[in-house]
C-alpha cells in the first residue's frame, strides 16, 4: 500500500519552486531568456496544481475535503503535516495566478536587471505556498522565514539608494518579528506540549489556570508577529515606504505576503480559539476587531494624505488588511464569507494597481531615470535594450482606462468585484444570528461601526484616488503618450479580466467560500482527521495505526 | 537556577530592545544579535531546566521519559540559531551595501539635520 498520487499533489507547491528556483542559480545572466521560460513553467505547474487541488478539496475525492500529506510518513502529531482543504487551495490559486502576472511584467526589463532574481522569485513562492500549506506552527516559522528571506532580496532589486534604505527598516521589522514568533511558538509549545495545529486545538480546551495564562501570553506574542506582517495598525509603520520603493513586480509579491498575515490570523484563530476550545473561546476577538477598525482608520488618513502613487497602493493595502482583520474578529462565520471574498478581489486590486503606476510614471517622466541609475549601481554589462516590438497603441487611452478601473476596485464601487465583496460584507452584517435566548437579531455598535467605517474608508480611497488621475492624466500636460510593450500591457489586463470574472461569476464563487468557511469554523472534523490520518506502512510491517490518543471534539 | 536563567535573558533582551532603537545600523545590527541570544536561550529553557538529563536513548533500551530531558526544544533552537544567523548575515551586506551607497551609517539614509 501506498500513497495515493494524488496525495503528493499536496507538495508540489512547495517542492517545483525549490527545485526549479534551484536549478536556476548556476545559470549566468547570458541565459536570461532561458531562466524566464524555466520560471513560467514553473509558474504554470503551480497554477495547474492549484487547480487540481481545489478540484480534489471541493469535489468530494477527499473525506472531509481536506487532503493530508504526512512529512517523512511521521504520524500527526509528531511529523509535519501538510494540509490542503478548500482555503489554502483557494490561496496557492491565487499565488500563482499573482506569480504569473508579476513574471510576466518582468519580461522586458525587470528580470534582467538583477543577477538571481528568478531564483529569489521561486524561493519567494516556495515559503508562501509552504505558509498556506503547512499545519505545523514551527514549519509556518521556517516557511515564513524562506519567504523573508527570498523578499529582502526581492526588495533590493534594481538597488538604489531609496531602496536599500527601505529594506534596511523592512529587515530589521521583520528580523524582530519573527523573534517574536520564537517566542510565540515556545511559549505555546511550553504550555500545551505540541506544535501541530490540530493537536494543539484539540488541547487548548484542557488548559486551565496558570497554564491557560501562559498560552494565552504565547498566543498573543505570536500574533503580534502575524499582525506585524499583517501591518496592523500600530504596526504597519513600515509597510508603505516599502511597497513604494520595491519594483512594481517585487510589490505585487508584498501584497500577497500582507495577505499570509491576515491568512494565519484567519486559520489559527478560528481553530484554537473556536467556540469549543472552553475557557480560551474567543480569545483576542475583540482586540483584532477594533485594531482592525483603527488600521482601517490609519490607512483612510494615510490614503488623504499622500499624494504618491507606490505610497497610496501601500495605504489601500492597509486598509484592505484592517478590514480583514476586523472581519476575523466579529466572530462570524458568513461574514468571514464575505472577507475571504474581499481577500481576493483587494489583493488582485491593489496588485493591479502596483503593475500599473510604473506605466503611469512614464507618463510624468519618459525617460526613467531609476533605471539608469540600477544599472550603473549593479556594473551590468549588457543594458537590457529599449522595450522593443511593437508599442501598444492608445497607450494613453489604455494607462487611463485601467486606472479607472483600479480605482472601482480599490473603493469598492460597482460594477467591479469591490463592490460585491462590501455588499456581501454588509449583507452578512445586517443579519447577525439570531439570539438563541431572546430570539431578537440586534446588530452591536461594533458592527454599525464597521460598516460606517468600511463605507467611509471607500470615499476617502474615491477621493484620494480622483485627485490623483485628475493630476496624471488631466492636469499634468502630457501630450506624448507613454512608452508601453505588450508584455506589460498583458499582465494588468489579466488581472482586471479576473476581477471581472469574480464579479460575473460571484454566486458559484460565492458558494465555494461559504464551503471553505464553514470548514475553518468545524474545527472538530479537522482535528479527527488530522490525528487519524494513517500513516504508510514500512515494507514488512503491519498496516498503519492511527498513532492518537485524544479523543477528537465533536463537531458543533 | 530559574531566577538566574531568568533574568539573565531579560537582560540581554531589554539590552537588545535599547539597542535596536538607536540611530547607527551597527548598534542596531548588535540589537538584532542580542535579542536573537537570548530568544534562542528562552526556546531552550521552554523545555524545562534539566540537570543531568540527556535528550537521547541509549540503543536496546526502553526509554524512561522522567530522566531525560525534552528533545524538541533543543531541536527547534538548533533551526532557530541557523536562521537567526543567516538573516542577521544578511541584513550586514545591506547595511555594508547602504553605507558604501548613502555614506552613512545612519538608519534612515541620512544624518538628521541640527
Amino acid at each position: 500500500m501506498s500513497l495515493h498520487w494524488t496525495q503528493h499533489l499536496i507538495l508540489v507547491p512547495v517542492l517545483l519552486p525549490l527545485l526549479v528556483g534551484a536549478a536556476l542559480a548556476p545559470l549566468t545572466q547570458g541565459w536570461h531568456r532561458l531562466k524566464y521560460w524555466l520560471s513560467y513553467a514553473s509558474l504554470l505547474g503551480l497554477l495547474a496544481t492549484a487547480l487540481a487541488l481545489i478540484f480534489m478539496t471541493d469535489g468530494g475525492h477527499w473525506q472531509g475535503g481536506m487532503g493530508i500529506y504526512l512529512a517523512a510518513n511521521w504520524s500527526a502529531p509528531f511529523g509535519i503535516a501538510l494540509l490542503a482543504d478548500r482555503l489554502s487551495a483557494l490561496m496557492l490559486l491565487l499565488t500563482a495566478v499573482l506569480g504569473l502576472a508579476s513574471l510576466h511584467f518582468t519580461r522586458t526589463r525587470w528580470g534582467r536587471i538583477g543577477v538571481h532574481y528568478h531564483t529569489l522569485f521561486q524561493f519567494l513562492l516556495m515559503g508562501i505556498n509552504g505558509a498556506f500549506l503547512t499545519h505545523d506552527l514551527f514549519n509556518l516559522f521556517v516557511f515564513f522565514e524562506v519567504m523573508l528571506a527570498a523578499s529582502y532580496g526581492l526588495v533590493l532589486h534594481g538597488y538604489n539608494a531609496e531602496r536599500i534604505r527601505a529594506s534596511m527598516q523592512y529587515i530589521a521589522i521583520n528580523l524582530a518579528a519573527a523573534l517574536l514568533f520564537l517566542l510565540g511558538t515556545a511559549l505555546i509549545y511550553a504550555t500545551t506540549g505540541t506544535l501541530n495545529m490540530a493537536d494543539l486545538a484539540a488541547r487548548v480546551p484542557l488548559l486551565a489556570g496558570d497554564e491557560l495564562a501562559l498560552f494565552k501570553v504565547g498566543a498573543t506574542v505570536l500574533a503580534l508577529a502575524f499582525l506585524t506582517k499583517g501591518a496592523m495598525w500600530p504596526l504597519g509603520f513600515w509597510l508603505p515606504t516599502t511597497y513604494a520603493a520595491a519594483s512594481p513586480p517585487v510589490a505585487v509579491m508584498l501584497v500577497l505576503m500582507t495577505k499570509v498575515g491576515a491568512y494565519v490570523v484567519m486559520r489559527l484563530w478560528l481553530l484554537i480559539f473556536s467556540d469549543n476550545a472552553g475557557a480560551a473561546a474567543g480569545f483576542g476577538g475583540d482586540a483584532l476587531l477594533y485594531a482592525g477598525m483603527a488600521t482601517i482608520v490609519f490607512g483612510a488618513a494615510g490614503m488623504l494624505s499622500t499624494d504618491t502613487a507606490g505610497r497610496m497602493a501601500g495605504y489601500g493595502a492597509i486598509v484592505s488588511s484592517g478590514t480583514l482583520l476586523a472581519v476575523i474578529g466579529y466572530g462570524q462565520p458568513t461574514l468571514v464569507t464575505a472577507g475571504i471574498y474581499y481577500l481576493i478581489g483587494s489583493t488582485i486590486a491593489v496588485a493591479a494597481f502596483l503593475l500599473l503606476i510604473e506605466l503611469i510614471d512614464r507618463i510624468r517622466t519618459p525617460r526613467s531615470a531609476m533605471l539608469a541609475l540600477t544599472m550603473e549601481a549593479f556594473a551590468v554589462e549588457d543594458a537590457p535594450d529599449e522595450p522593443t516590438g511593437r508599442g501598444v497603441p492608445a497607450a494613453m487611452a489604455f494607462v487611463s482606462l485601467a486606472f479607472a478601473a483600479c480605482a472601482l476596485m480599490i473603493a469598492g464601487l460597482p460594477p467591479l468585484s469591490g463592490f460585491v465583496a462590501k455588499f456581501g460584507m454588509f449583507h452578512a452584517l445586517l443579519n447577525p444570528h439570531i439570539d438563541a435566548g431572546t430570539g431578537v437579531a440586534a446588530i452591536p455598535a461594533a458592527g454599525w461601526t464597521l460598516m460606517a467605517l468600511i463605507i467611509v474608508s471607500g470615499l476617502i480611497a474615491v477621493i484620494s484616488m480622483m485627485r490623483f488621475g485628475v493630476r496624471t492624466f488631466w492636469a499634468s500636460g502630457a501630450t506624448e503618450p507613454p512608452k508601453v510593450h505588450r508584455s506589460e500591457v498583458a499582465p494588468i489586463l489579466f488581472l482586471l479580466a479576473l476581477s471581472v470574472l469574480m464579479t460575473v461569476q460571484a454566486n458559484p464563487l460565492f458558494g465555494y467560500l461559504t464551503r471553505a468557511s464553514d470548514d475553518i469554523h468545524r474545527p472538530g472534523g479537522y482535528i479527527g482527521r488530522v490525528l487519524s490520518e494513517p500513516t504508510v506502512p514500512g515494507p514488512g510491517s503491519a498496516p498503519g495505526l492511527a498513532p492518537s490518543t485524544l479523543s477528537p471534539q465533536e463537531a458543533p | 537556577m530559574e531566577l538566574v536563567i531568568s533574568l539573565a535573558i531579560g537582560i540581554v533582551f531589554g539590552s537588545g530592545i535599547w539597542l535596536i532603537l538607536r540611530p547607527r545600523s551597527f548598534q542596531v545590527l548588535a540589537g538584532l544579535m542580542l535579542m536573537s541570544y537570548a530568544v534562542n536561550l528562552f526556546i531552550f529553557v521552554m523545555g524545562r531546566l534539566w540537570v543531568d538529563a540527556p535528550p537521547l536513548t541509549p540503543a536496546g533500551t526502553t526509554p524512561n521519559p522522567a530522566v531525560l530531558a525534552d528533545p524538541l526544544p533543543q531541536a527547534l533552537v538548533l533551526t532557530a540559531i541557523v536562521i537567526g544567523f543567516a538573516t542577521t548575515a544578511l541584513y550586514l551586506v545591506v547595511m555594508i551595501g547602504s553605507r558604501g551607497l548613502t555614506g552613512t551609517d545612519h538608519v534612515d539614509g541620512k544624518e538628521p539635520e541640527l
